[in-house]
């Protein structure tokens, strides 16, 4: 056991590394200027021009050599410093992300835990039953066939363009002050909601196929017939399919934690809800650096850190990997 | 071990629901607010300004300030109204020239900072004084112009000056760069080298509202109850509370303006000339005419051709250019008729009095294919690939362009219009490596000098970084009919006027930059909440609509809100 997770936390370790360099690199190969594009849209006279560029460049320690920019970045990294936002300048990265940081994980774990867990007992219930088979499933192909945005535009236009059931934008009502409140509390929530929903529903139509495919699947395993020639009752038998499907989808979670995070990226936009992903199309729009890699280095932390999680759950799944890990023989 | 985990589930789902609350509810306690709420009836809510979260009140830092930071915190001591194109005494009462190197300032005399100080010439002094002590404000030219600035008595200075400098100091008097006063018992405590770029956190200012709550969101205004122009000029904002909305999309936008949720939005929305008056006036839309071109002028968009390079260094092909391009087309087919084609000169209708007329008919240019395709053949044209350049993601622009490209197409330039993002396209503008390029002059001002001084400025330098002289044309005749409109006095109008023909006569003749229309003061306002918005039909608010830098505590956007009435 302790072997195993020494290896998981080494691969972890590398990919992070990995992950950041890239992170750091990727920005800065954009062409242009950030703070000459801050500056043009200031109409300044030349010799205001100069002293303010370099004071700017200055402020966002942009004249270093690169070597000398990605030391600093490691070092200001391990002190928890993510540099300036450019963005929302004068405002620290850390504190930008920290704002936004929470509407997208009240969006995120939600949408993905409870489109799981409800589009596989769905899919299961669904599978092998004619009347549900012909229902949910084409709906379902629908659901996951549909883009993010789409889907979230089209939520827009029905429930907040023309039924004005949801607010159509942004985190909460513009008219109130953050405070702890029930009406400020009531307006977060009724502005998460159609985001939430879609994200959930596309996530739901993936897993609800999937599972219905694997319990048809094992219902045909041997092991099944088996029980089924002993006279088990119908019940049980799904119950061992469903224990035994569940495996594969555990693995498909961790895989598409990735489209997860860019379906929550478009969606946000088309919803101005100011969380992480909206605020990465902020941050491409003013070539923020700092503020890109921020928000990259937190979605590349949340990945491997929901990888982890996913790989602890097949342990406790999965009694074959768990006994292997003990020494144990299958 | 299932029970477990259902509840480690349920334990993270209702942690992740309830971080916003706290994290962001819990964060509004320590903000400026007193409010917890902006009620719908007390307030006027705007947006199409800002792209980014308010996070800075030093109206020194331009472009970075937050919307209201100039207007209803800062103000000026002279507004531009440019529909009438006249000065509006702010907190100065009057100002001259004694001399040609001296200008006498007279204040108000019951001015207060919002922190109870009076407002007197110390804080003028102060603030014009900053342009010789910090090289980083936007003024800083102007300090090698000033000799001196004098206190007298309270509530008079005289600024002396080295050699005269009209336009820049009319620049710092007033148009789209007036500076704003800065309270000296606040301000001098700030180092000379932060003055221009502090975040400036708790603003202390003149204007007519005060800071009350900024989030990521919006930034929001209460009302003061000692705004000065309420006695002197009787002037009173209606609402208790303005609230700026940080931009979000398009669609966004149109749909929080057709819901009432935004009462001014100054975005550029497409098709919101079919939204106007007629079948759709249920909408409650307005817009400043009510008819095409629907919104007041802002700026002159340019075809900018970089002079520096071949073929665009030819004057023939430059007038090729001019002559195939059809601005009335891009007016209609891409902006629905809320722009309308610029004036030859380019100059924007507020300046329509500088125009020379007979200048304009004799060498003014319009759209002629034929005369386009005989004059590329004399400027020698060989068939090169001719791109034009567009921020990605100015939808507007690049419809333009498509239609721009196709008229060039038709004459027989080959032409392709690229797409680079915002920096790259500045990058290239700045280091003279593009071929054609939408461009836009400064905006308003209350002379054609701005407008020169952007085409004209020498010496050309390796990278254009200040938005001066992009299409680097090389003309030190011009460059010094502009230098020489700064040293003639404002009451020589007779010589003023025959500087600016010769400047309009040599723009046409050597074609610099194309002038192809005028891009629109964007603004839309619905009606439900609030009424008597601006508009050019007989009312009293025939003021700016815009709450943009540069407009809405510099031109009249201010004097429009003091106008505005609750609906009944």
């Amino acid at each position: 056991m302790r072997r195993y997770f020494a290896r998981k936390l080494l691969t972890y370790f590398l990919t992070f590394f990995v992950a950041v360099t890239l992170d750091w690199g990727i920005p800065r190969l954009m062409p242009g200027d950030p703070i000459a594009g801050l500056l043009a849209k200031f109409q300044l006279q030349p010799s205001s021009y100069a002293a303010l560029h370099s004071s700017y460049t200055k402020a966002f320690n942009l004249g270093e050599p690169l070597w000398r920019q990605y030391l600093d970045f490691w070092w200001a990294l391990l002190h928890g410093s993510l540099g300036t936002s450019i963005y929302a300048y004068p405002d620290p990265v850390t504190t930008v992300i920290e704002h936004a940081v929470v509407f997208t994980l009240a969006l995120l774990l939600p949408a993905t835990i409870l489109s799981y867990l409800a589009g596989n007992k769905v899919g299961a219930i669904a599978a092998r039953r004619k009347v549900l088979d012909n229902t949910v499933l084409p709906f379902s192909y629908m659901l996951t066939a549909t883009p993010y945005q789409w889907l979230a535009l089209l939520l827009a236009f029905v429930l907040a363009g023309v039924a004005h059931v949801f607010p159509i934008s942004g985190g909460f009502s513009y008219a109130l002050v953050p405070t702890l409140s029930w009406a400020f509390l009531w307006s977060l929530l009724a502005h998460w909601f159609l985001p939430f929903a879609t994200l959930f529903l596309v996530g739901f139509g993936g897993w609800a196929i999937g599972m219905r495919n694997l319990i048809i699947y094992e219902l045909d395993a041997d092991y099944a017939h088996f029980l089924e020639s002993l006279g088990a009752p119908r019940r049980l038998v799904r119950k061992y399919a469903y224990k035994n499907a569940r495996l594969p989808q555990l693995t498909g979670l961790a895989l598409s934690l990735g489209t997860i995070v860019g379906g929550a990226v478009v969606t946000e936009i088309v919803f101005n809800y100011p969380g992480i992903g909206w605020l990465v199309l902020q941050a491409i729009s003013s070539e923020d650096y700092f503020l890109l890699q921020g928000i990259f280095l937190f979605i590349i932390v949340g990945v491997l850190l929901a990888n982890f999680v996913v790989d602890v759950v097949y342990l406790l799944v999965d009694p074959r990997t768990r006994i292997g890990l003990q020494g144990g023989t299958r | 071990m299932h029970k477990h985990v259902k509840r480690a589930v349920a334990a993270v789902l209702a942690a992740s629901l309830a971080a916003p609350a706290f994290a962001i509810g819990g964060a509004g306690a320590s903000s400026h607010a007193t409010t917890t709420s902006f009620p719908r009836n007390e307030t006027v809510y705007t947006s199409g300004t800002a792209y980014s979260p308010p996070t800075n009140w030093n109206p020194l830092s331009i472009g970075a300030y937050a919307t209201g930071t100039i207007g209803l915190l800062y103000e000026p001591l002279f507004l531009y109204d440019p529909t009438a194109n006249k000065t509006v005494p702010w907190l100065a009462t009057s100002g001259s020239w004694t001399s040609p190197t001296s200008f006498d300032i007279k204040l108000r005399d019951n001015v207060t900072w919002s922190d109870g100080q009076p407002f007197t010439a110390a804080d003028v002094a102060y603030t014009i004084g900053l342009a010789k002590t910090s090289p980083t404000v936007p003024y800083a030219n102007l300090g090698q112009y000033i000799a001196d600035v004098q206190q007298v008595g309270k509530y008079e200075v005289v600024v002396d000056f080295s050699k005269p400098a009209y336009t820049q100091w009319q620049n710092f008097l007033y148009g789209n760069n007036a500076t704003p006063m800065l309270p000296a018992h606040v301000w001098s405590k700030i180092s000379a080298s932060a003055v221009a770029s502090f975040a400036n956190p708790h603003p202390v200012g003149t204007g007519p509202m005060l800071l009350d709550e900024a989030n990521a969101q919006e930034v929001a205004y209460k009302t003061s109850t000692h705004w000065w122009a309420t006695k002197d000029l009787g002037l009173k904002l209606k609402f208790n509370y303005l609230v700026d909305i940080v931009n979000g999309s398009n669609n966004v936008e149109l749909g929080q303006v057709l819901q009432g949720n935004i009462d001014l939005s100054n975005n550029f929305l497409p098709g919101i000339s079919k939204l106007v008056g007629g079948i759709s006036s249920s909408y409650g839309l307005q817009t400043y005419y009510a008819k095409a071109p629907y919104m007041l002028s802002a700026n002159t968009v340019w075809l900018e051709p970089n002079i520096a390079k071949a073929p665009m260094s030819n004057v023939n092909f430059r007038k090729a250019l001019a002559y195939a391009v059809d601005p009335r087309q891009i007016a209609s087919v891409v902006y629905s008729n809320i722009v309308q084609p610029a004036n030859p000169t380019g100059l924007l209708p507020n300046l329509a009095s500088y125009v020379d007329k007979g200048v304009v008919a004799k060498s003014g240019f319009s759209y002629n294919p034929a005369k386009a395709r005989a004059l590329l053949k004399a400027s020698g044209y060989k068939g090169r690939t001719i791109t034009l350049e567009v921020p990605n993601g100015w939808t507007d622009w690049m419809a333009a362009a498509q239609v721009i490209v196709g008229d060039l197409k038709a004459v027989g330039i080959n032409a392709r219009a690229t797409f680079p993002v915002y920096n790259t396209r500045v990058a290239d503008l700045t280091n003279g490596t593009y071929d054609l390029a939408l461009d836009n002059n400064a905006g308003p001002s209350a002379t054609p000098w701005a407008y020169y001084d952007r085409i004209y400025q020498l010496p050309i330098q390796g990278k254009q970084t200040a938005q001066l002289n992009w299409e680097r044309v090389n003309d030190p005749v011009s460059w010094a009919l502009v230098q020489k409109l700064g040293t003639t006095p404002p009451t020589s109008t007779a010589a003023l006027q025959s500087i600016y023909a010769q400047l309009e006569q040599r723009t046409l003749e050597t074609m610099p930059v194309i002038p192809l229309w005028y891009n629109g003061a964007w603004a839309q306002y619905n009606t439900t909440y609030w009424t008597n918005w601006p508009s050019a039909a007989p009312s009293s608010n025939h003021y700016t609509p815009v709450m943009w830098g540069g407009w809405l505590g510099q031109d009249t956007t201010i004097l429009a809100l003091a106008a505005l009435k609750t609906a009944k």
